[in-house]
């Protein structure tokens, strides 16, 4: 029995908004092997790494490196224990050259001056050592994003990590720049090193870790030899269903189509594909669900039906009753009585020091009822407000405090109150109950189905596919930009077979590409 | 038009410029050092101010014109070190803190003013000293160029040279790496260890020591004594002239040089009989026109910079 290199014990993490990332989570890294953790988005995965890293302390649970327990308070000291780390979003000065980079916190001096010829000099001898060829003297503002991250990962080797953390290195390389950073990684595991590879796409885990280790909603699901299991496993693993939901629909007549996609192809300013005719239709009284692990073109989707056009469209038109939305603003599509119910409730669904009645208000505060004249009605508000709160059993002290105060699920019950109580024609709901208990979140899919049984059509995009195949008339599963799966009966559709579809390994073969055309 | 070019084309001319730039660019350079580390100090004029005033009382009870300035240089840095200390470690808004300095600054000084001297408007009744001027030997003996640059206030010089001392602090130190670090990129700053409050809390100090040069130039060199709200706005000039010379040291120092002539020039024309009040708006009209040269070329330069990816 190998013993540990770096060993987690029963790690608890509870913040402090009462959200539980991680739950008696173990994790064991072995010297000089190539670890991925893998699970979800939500999963808990990037809370795990930060406690690793020393950015955030976990609520419970110990961390000991090589039997010997420790504390680590500050990245600065996980670094001293050997511990480097490459997050996602580079830490880079741009207007600074590699070598300045390479040596920010540990500058080499001569006299009072900082000497960037031995900066430079250190930069070229670690490149050279661990066989990673990068131009000191370059401007990182001017490398490309594959460079970026060798610099990064130099970085922590300058510094002495015995142990690299990567947090899903690949999600910004193209295909060849992968291709590179997996076999700049084998090389340091031959040279000693220790890896963690944290990602969420199995055939990339598969290709290069030794040894897996699957979270699932906060737990760990355990650890696995990479040849021990297969794809299924580990995706199963991965997207398993913990409770099962049951709600009782009665399957009603499909009315008209109210939104319809066709043939929508988007693409980011470097001319890469963010979404590949994408085309289907929603019809009223219907609720069509959305998989797919995140960062796979549903958030591009989502964006393109309400408003925010991220990327470039290059075709394709989605309508709303008949009417183009995709130039329109958002008070116009608004007016077409499209409700959203954006993923984060903190940045987008809410203004946090502002109170529940003026929050719920901000979709229609221009609307006659509640003005007077060119003041807004008080009295009226104060009703609405109530009347919505008692309805929608937001626990709070009443409507005037402030939403910023409330918890989580009585957060996103206010704005499910807001964006349900207009009757609105079409629903995009996106993520409706992440992070929230329970109770709030069966509460939540009532309401949806309630607005179904009212004939609103539903765009459900959710990571819950407890929620997703319950709720969901259709259920359509998006793979890198593409519609790959399309299931009429989503309740009879296993969790495993779902998985296989999100995860790329399998897809439909003849989906009718022309699907809005099928419907309307 | 021709008394306008008698005013403008003379040494006196090119020397007055370099006696007004004097305290806008000890200012700037202040304010250059703390915007390169991410943390904008709107106090600048109201630490002008209360160096000035700190400048002449200190001289006048200790009768030494260089403890005078040292207490200046105090004065503002410790001005300077209040706002930081509010600003980083309660997290007042830097704003808020610096318009706060601004207006205690008017006030306070006087206030103190009339404790200490039983006048409201001006210190003439305390016996304060000034700054020695300086001839530079050979240089003095050369045509044009002797008149223009010799014989100014030894503030004048530490100016200048304190334009390189900057340069070299920003772009040759550690600490000048860091500072940079920490205005760009605060998150890559800390991930490797440096302290992102330590260094804000060097680079406001500095700001002020710079400035309170600037005030102490002032009271001890432009005038002799101090006068309510003498500073008149040059602290807000040295910002926009930092914003305006893009945050660079070489920049800095000639967009001060710049207003500095704008001044110079302002003074200057009252000799002729163009309304003084029109005249005194020049200095800020300047800054106007300057800030708008600048926001138009920063847009191209931003939309060359968005359109260059799909040129690529």
């Amino acid at each position: 029995m190998q013993s540990a290199l770096l060993e987690m014990r029963g790690i608890t993490k509870v913040y402090p908004n009462g959200v539980v990332a991680n739950q008696d989570v173990q994790f064991s890294l072995r010297e000089g092997e190539i670890h991925a953790i893998a699970g979800e988005n939500g999963a808990g995965k990037s809370t795990l790494m930060k406690i690793m890293f020393g950015m955030e302390e976990p609520s419970d649970g110990q961390i000991l490196i090589r039997g010997e327990q420790v504390k680590l308070q500050s990245p600065q000291d996980a670094i001293d224990r050997g511990i480097g780390m490459v997050h996602q979003h580079f830490m880079l000065v741009p207007s600074f050259t590699v070598a300045e980079n390479m040596v920010l916190g540990m500058e080499p001096r001569k006299g009072t001056s900082f000497n960037y010829a031995e900066a430079v000099r250190l930069t070229e001898e670690t490149a050279r050592k661990y066989n990673l060829a990068v131009n000191a003297r370059a401007k990182v503002e001017d490398l490309t994003v594959g460079m970026k991250q060798k610099v990064e990962i130099l970085k922590a080797l300058l510094r002495g990590a015995k142990i690299l953390i990567l947090d899903e290195p690949t999600a910004v390389l193209t295909p060849q720049e992968t291709e590179e950073l997996f076999h700049e990684l084998q090389q340091l595991k031959t040279q000693g090193h220790t890896i963690v590879f944290i990602s969420h796409k199995l055939k990339e885990v598969k290709a290069i870790c030794d040894r897996i280790t699957i979270l699932r909603g906060g737990r760990s699901e355990g650890v696995f030899d990479m040849s021990d299991v297969s794809e299924q496993e580990i995706s199963r693993l991965m997207v398993g269903r913990d409770v099962v939901l049951k709600y009782d629909k009665e399957r009603l007549s499909a009315g008209e189509a109210v939104l319809s996609v066709d043939r929508l192809n988007v693409q980011d300013s470097l001319g890469k594909a963010l979404l590949s005719d994408i085309s289907f239709a929603v019809q009223a009284g219907q609720i069509v669900g959305i998989a797919g692990v995140e960062g796979n073109g549903q958030t591009e989707l989502i964006h393109a039906l309400t408003g925010g056009l991220s990327g470039v469209l290059s075709s394709g038109a989605v309508q709303v009753a008949g009417r183009d939305i995709l130039a329109a603003d958002i008070l116009a599509i608004r007016g077409l009585g499209v409700s959203y119910i954006p993923e984060d409730r903190m940045r987008q669904g809410s203004a946090g020091d502002a109170s529940i009645a003026d929050n719920l208000i901000s979709i229609r505060y221009r609307s006659k009822e509640l003005n007077q004249g060119p003041l807004l009605n008080g009295k009226k508000i104060a009703k609405l407000a109530a009347a919505l709160v008692e309805e929608f059993k937001v626990r709070c002290s009443g409507p005037r405090q402030p939403i910023g105060m409330l918890s989580g699920g009585n957060m996103q019950k206010v704005v499910v109150a807001r964006e349900c109580s207009t009757g609105p024609q079409l629903l995009i709901a996106e993520q409706p109950t992440r992070g929230v208990d329970i109770g709030a979140a069966q509460f939540i899919h009532q309401k949806l189905l309630e607005l179904r049984g009212n004939g609103c059509a539903t765009v459900l995009v959710s990571a819950d596919l407890n929620e997703i195949l319950e709720l969901s008339d259709r259920l359509l599963v998006m793979y890198e930009g593409q519609i790959v799966a399309c299931f009429e009966e989503p309740s009879k559709v296993s969790e495993e077979e779902l998985g296989l579809y999100m995860l790329g390994i399998k897809r439909q073969d003849n989906l009718p590409t022309g699907r809005a055309a099928e419907h309307v | 038009m021709n008394s306008l070019l008698n005013v403008i084309l003379t040494t006196d001319f090119a020397f007055s410029v370099l006696r007004v730039t004097t305290p806008i660019l000890f200012a700037a350079l202040g304010a250059l050092i703390s915007n390169r580390a991410g943390i904008i100090n709107i106090g600048m004029e109201g630490i002008m101010l209360v160096s000035a005033l700190t400048g002449v009382i200190v001289s006048a009870y200790t009768h030494s014109a260089w403890v005078g300035l040292l207490g200046a240089a105090l004065a503002g840095t410790l001005i300077a070190g209040i706002l930081a200390f509010f600003t980083l470690k309660f997290k007042t808004h830097i704003i808020l803190g610096g318009v706060a300095i601004n207006m205690f600054a008017s006030g306070g000084t006087v206030f103190i003013l009339y404790l200490l001297s039983g006048d409201k408007g001006s210190s003439t009744s305390l016996a304060s000293k000034v700054l020695p001027s300086v001839e530079i030997p050979l240089l003095k003996d050369i045509p044009v160029l002797g008149p223009i640059l010799s014989g100014h206030h030894i503030l004048t010089y530490f100016s200048i040279i304190a334009v390189f001392a900057v340069y070299y602090l920003l772009n040759r130190t550690p600490l000048g790496l860091r500072i940079r670090s920490v205005g760009e990129n605060p998150h890559a700053a800390q991930s490797v260890g440096v302290s992102v409050i330590k260094i804000q809390y060097i680079a406001l100090l500095l700001s002020g020591f710079f400035a309170g040069l600037g005030g102490a130039y002032m009271s001890m060199g432009y005038l002799s004594l101090f006068t309510r709200d003498m500073v008149a706005g040059r602290g807000w000039i040295a910002i926009a002239a930092e914003s305006m010379g893009r945050s660079t040291t070489a920049g800095t120092a000639l967009t001060s040089l710049l207003f500095g002539a704008a001044d110079a020039l302002a003074n200057a024309l009252q000799v002729l009989k163009i309304p003084a009040e029109l005249i005194g708006t020049l200095p800020y009209v300047a800054t106007v026109i300057g800030l708008l040269v600048y926001a138009v070329s920063e847009t191209r330069k931003k939309n060359r910079k968005l359109k260059s990816p799909a040129a690529k």
